[in-house]
């Protein structure tokens, strides 16, 4: 294979470059965690728990201690009191004295091979009492349930949750006066809605490879999200100081929320340690549906009202969430729908207030969307509604109540940026022009907005001594082009070809802090940091370069391809003869470095009433706008897109491809969670954790004609104006299929997916099938 | 656990003699017997396609093959056909087209899309698309795939 390798020329900001990893993984030499094997290694296995709800009283380990390989065992025994959690902290390593669902970990085998490891795991016996389980929120809260966490008021908590019993958390946010407002109101739609947990299915399933070295320093591969959450994670339910632990990562065959917090990290370390070998545990597929993570089905009450004109006036939402056995990101998840629920709308009057319970399920956590998905089927399918009853074009009332640039978000944060109303036009011009063949289209619409922003975050920029670069930032590239855009940004600001910068690999020993790949933010929150730090380069090289070239500062300037001159003159010199000065010269070796935190308040206590809000600084938002053109097949009522539209403002498009694809991937994924994508519980056991009977999306059902338009409206505190992109193009999805199904058959669908027994349901019922 | 045997395989070319479980599927030889690592196993179950290598030139699920039937027969995966025409063109197209993500499923991509190519120069779209659905992608929407293997037949056609 020979690349083109003009694509990759001069400086970068704005040019679809190839990712710096496309070449080796057409390759096929792309190192994933599976892929790596080190002397001595041994692998490991789990036993997860036959039980939903149950105390254990005791392990016997003699048969599965015998078998052959088998080298070292590890149990809730192994593992101290402490306790995990980004929120709460309520998780053991492993499940100890207590397990909380199906499929939880109970103990964890490392032998010579994975079948030796796998087989040992049936040997172990472990004596349970059973107790009875809660395997739903409504039946969380009831006065006599079981309770799972009885320690809950102990445990850690970063924000003010109002836990009690099997509330993990509660959130309510007021602006305005609902109550009062409906009587200002000409219309009024109220309903419903429920939403299914989702799975990630990353091609990749979890992994992790643990070594202790001769010192008891333990050095951690895993697939992650983010190298530094992996390290706190492990250490806090290991009791191990952060500096004996590094964490690192290979390339990782994506994430979507799944490897954000601790999987089976912890377990490996234990294994590891125990063994005082290396060892490598890879989930199975089945492992990976049932021990992981997965979206959170909500339940959804919502009321919206507005004026005979369309002005919308007020809107109330209630959201009951399913949060399985652990926090994880849960509270998060909530208290970012609640803030989001009333979409990117200007409404005067908002109440979102939000429970959040424990079930002896799996843990839900972080899932692309962020909660956003689930309030926004429910609320953009009610200005549909409102549009119907007031026989409004369901464009016409989107556009009468658009958020826009220097308004005030819901509670408090300021929109610095919007391209929003663009977003809607584009969508509009393309989607309203007939179909090539005269069918008449089945329309859907639905727009979102999405913060970037959040956590701590850095970047180290290291000029070598060629006067080439050195790119540190801590960030995970899950696949999605981090690496190949942060490079960009780096290479505008340093204005040098894109080549010559280089991205180092995560690792807590060496690079600066990051929350993780999350959040839509590294984009916004890392690039920020990195033309921090490049700026911060520039101004070294311009001392050095000033007393090379015997002048002021002030009179130097930079130039294209990594030069240094004086401003009317021809005379420079290079960052090659700048760096390699520099490594013997007073001032010494260039190195420039950021941090930063995202510094807006999320709420003006002036403005709103926000209690139990967990995020006190959120982030800068993005828009979309997605149209769907659906058909429902007469027979089966099956749903598929015949074309799709997604316009999304994305600040600034540092790489056009790579936030095309985040929306063409978005659009597929969100089309899964819409028509066809749903974990099943058969009672406290997940009935299709498999490929085989969990559908998601192949090349054949998606639509040929699947369109992305990139709009940009900078923000200004974002890397060359960019904003996110990673999450925007799932959150209007279901939504937007929704309103199109309502559209082809009459039925409004409140409930997900829409597969095609509910919509030939749905046909049945309104007449139109 | 089945006892180990030896296997007298061809791998990229190769001919190599290999010991594994007798039960052994082909991936299992692949990745932990020889260290061919470019198969995934995503499923192990035959569904995603991450494992998918040639036999022949056909694309098979490796993770649903014995090792044992494969004797006398020609593997191919990813990582050992550098020098194939077709494959570097799809590569090529791949990597500019924004085909590529996480890229854990690539290389059973490339392997049925390759496939495709020696048998269909000349292929719709709507046949791309079907030659791909047995390898599952979670992150591209496939829609930048599909651009590549078209754009790949496009090239060698001319």
């Amino acid at each position: 294979m020979t690349l083109d390798t003009s694509l990759l020329a001069g400086t970068a900001v704005g040019k679809s470059v190839p990712k710096t990893d496309s070449a080796e993984k057409v390759l096929g030499r792309a190192e994933y965690i599976a892929d790596m094997y080190l002397p001595g290694m041994l692998h490991g296995a789990i036993l997860a728990s036959p039980h939903a709800h149950a105390k254990i009283k005791g392990y016997d380990l003699t048969e599965a201690l015998a078998a052959p390989g088998v080298v070292a065992i590890v149990t809730g025994d192994d593992v101290g009191e402490g306790r995990m959690g980004a929120f709460i902290k309520d998780e053991h390593a492993i499940a100890k004295g207590k397990v909380l669902y199906v499929g939880e970990p109970v103990a964890a085998v490392a032998a010579r091979t994975e079948a030796e490891a796998r087989r040992a795991c049936q040997l172990i016996r472990v004596d349970y009492e059973e107790l009875p389980a809660v395997l739903s929120p409504e039946a969380g809260l009831e006065d006599d349930a079981p309770i799972l966490h009885e320690k809950l008021a102990d445990y850690i908590k970063v924000f003010d949750a109002g836990s009690t019993g099997n509330l993990c958390s509660r959130t309510e946010l007021v602006e305005g006066d609902v109550e009062a407002a409906w009587a200002e109101c000409d219309v009024i739609v109220e309903g419903e809605f429920t939403t299914q947990p989702q799975a990630h299915v990353s091609i990749e399933p979890c992994g992790a490879l643990a070594t202790v070295d001769p010192a008891g320093r333990v050095t951690l591969w895993s697939a992650n999200q983010s190298v530094f959450r992996v390290q706190a994670n492990v250490c806090e339910s290991l009791g191990l100081p952060m500096s004996q632990l590094r964490s690192l990562t290979p390339r990782v065959g994506a994430g979507f929320g799944n490897k954000m917090e601790p999987h089976i990290q912890p377990i490996t370390v234990a294994l590891a340690m125990k063994a005082k070998r290396p060892v490598k545990l890879i989930l199975s597929r089945e492992e990976d549906f049932e021990m992981v993570r997965a979206r959170h089905p909500f339940r959804v009450k919502m009321k919206t009202g507005a004026k005979a004109d369309g002005t919308i006036v007020a809107r109330d939402c209630e959201v009951l969430v399913d949060c399985g056995a652990f926090a994880d990101d849960s509270p998060g998840v909530m208290g970012y729908a609640l803030l989001m629920c009333g979409g990117p709308y200007r409404i005067p009057n908002m109440r979102a207030a939000g429970q959040l319970v424990y079930t002896n399920k799996l843990r839900f956590g972080a899932f692309r969307g962020f909660g956003n998905p689930q309030v926004l089927f429910a609320g953009e399918q009610q200005i549909d509604e409102l549009a119907e009853k007031l026989g409004m074009d369901p464009f016409e009332i989107r556009r009468k109540n658009l958020v826009a640039s220097g308004d005030t978000w819901f509670v408090g944060p300021q929109v610095a940026s919007c391209g929003m109303d663009r977003c809607l036009d584009a969508v509009e011009e393309a989607a309203t022009k007939p179909r090539a063949d005269g069918t008449p289209r089945n329309l859907g619409l639905s727009i979102t907005a999405h913060i970037s922003g959040l956590l701590g975050t850095g970047a180290i920029v290291r000029m070598l001594e060629d006067g080439t670069i050195s790119l540190n930032t801590g960030a995970t590239d899950i696949g999605q082009g981090s690496d190949t855009v942060l490079a960009q940004i780096c290479a505008e600001e340093l204005k040098l070809p894109f080549e010559q910068v280089a991205v180092a690999s995560p690792d807590t020993d060496g690079s600066p802090y990051n929350w993780g790949t999350t959040a839509s933010r590294v984009t916004y929150t890392t690039g920020r940091a990195v033309k921090g730090a490049a700026r911060k380069v520039v101004d070294q090289a311009m001392a050095h370069a000033a007393e090379m070239l015997e002048c002021p500062v002030e009179e130097l300037e930079l130039r294209e391809g990594g030069r240094i001159g004086r401003v009317g003159s021809n005379s420079d010199v290079t960052f090659a003869q700048i760096s390699g000065r520099a490594h013997w010269a007073i001032g010494g070796p260039i190195v420039g470095s950021d941090t930063l935190v995202f510094d807006q308040p999320t709420h003006d206590p002036k403005r709103a009433v926000a209690l139990g809000l967990p995020f006190p600084r959120i982030g800068v938002f993005s828009f979309a706008a997605t149209a769907v053109d659906v058909d429902i097949d007469q027979v089966s009522g099956q749903v598929s897109v015949h074309e799709a539209w997604t316009a999304a403002d994305v600040g600034r498009a540092i790489n056009p491809q790579l936030c095309e694809v985040q929306l063409y991937g978005g659009f597929v994924q969100g089309l899964g969670f819409a028509v066809v994508e749903e974990m099943v519980w058969d009672g406290a056991r997940l009935a299709n954790p498999s490929l085989m009977d969990y559908k998601v999306p192949t090349s054949r059902d998606v639509p040929d004609a699947l369109h992305a338009i990139i709009v940009e409206d900078p923000d200004p505190t974002g890397p060359f104006g960019a904003k996110g992109v990673g999450e925007i193009g799932l959150n209007p999805v279901p939504g937007a299929v929704a309103n199109a199904v309502a559209a082809a058959t009459g039925f409004r669908h409140r409930h997900l997916p829409l597969t095609g027994e509910r919509v030939l349901n749905g046909m049945i019922r309104a007449g139109t099938a | 656990m089945a006892k180990k045997q030896l296997f007298s395989l061809s791998v990229n070319g190769e001919e190599v003699d290999v010991a594994s479980p007798s039960d052994a599927t082909l991936l299992e030889t692949l990745r932990e017997d020889l260290r061919v690592l470019s198969p995934k196993r995503g499923c192990n179950q035959g569904v995603c396609g991450a494992c998918t290598v040639l036999v022949d030139g056909v694309p098979v699920r490796s993770c649903l093959t014995l090792t044992a039937l494969c004797e006398g027969h020609d593997i191919g995966t990813v990582d050992g056909m550098g020098e194939d025409p077709i494959l570097a063109t799809l590569q090529k197209h791949m990597v500019e087209k924004g085909g590529v993500q996480c890229g854990f499923c690539t290389g059973g991509m490339l392997m049925s899309a390759r496939n495709l190519l020696a048998e269909t120069p000349r292929p719709s779209r709507d046949t791309v698309k079907s030659a791909l659905s047995g390898n599952i992608c979670r992150c591209t929407g496939y829609r930048t795939i599909v651009d590549a293997v078209c754009g790949a037949a496009e090239e060698l056609a001319q």
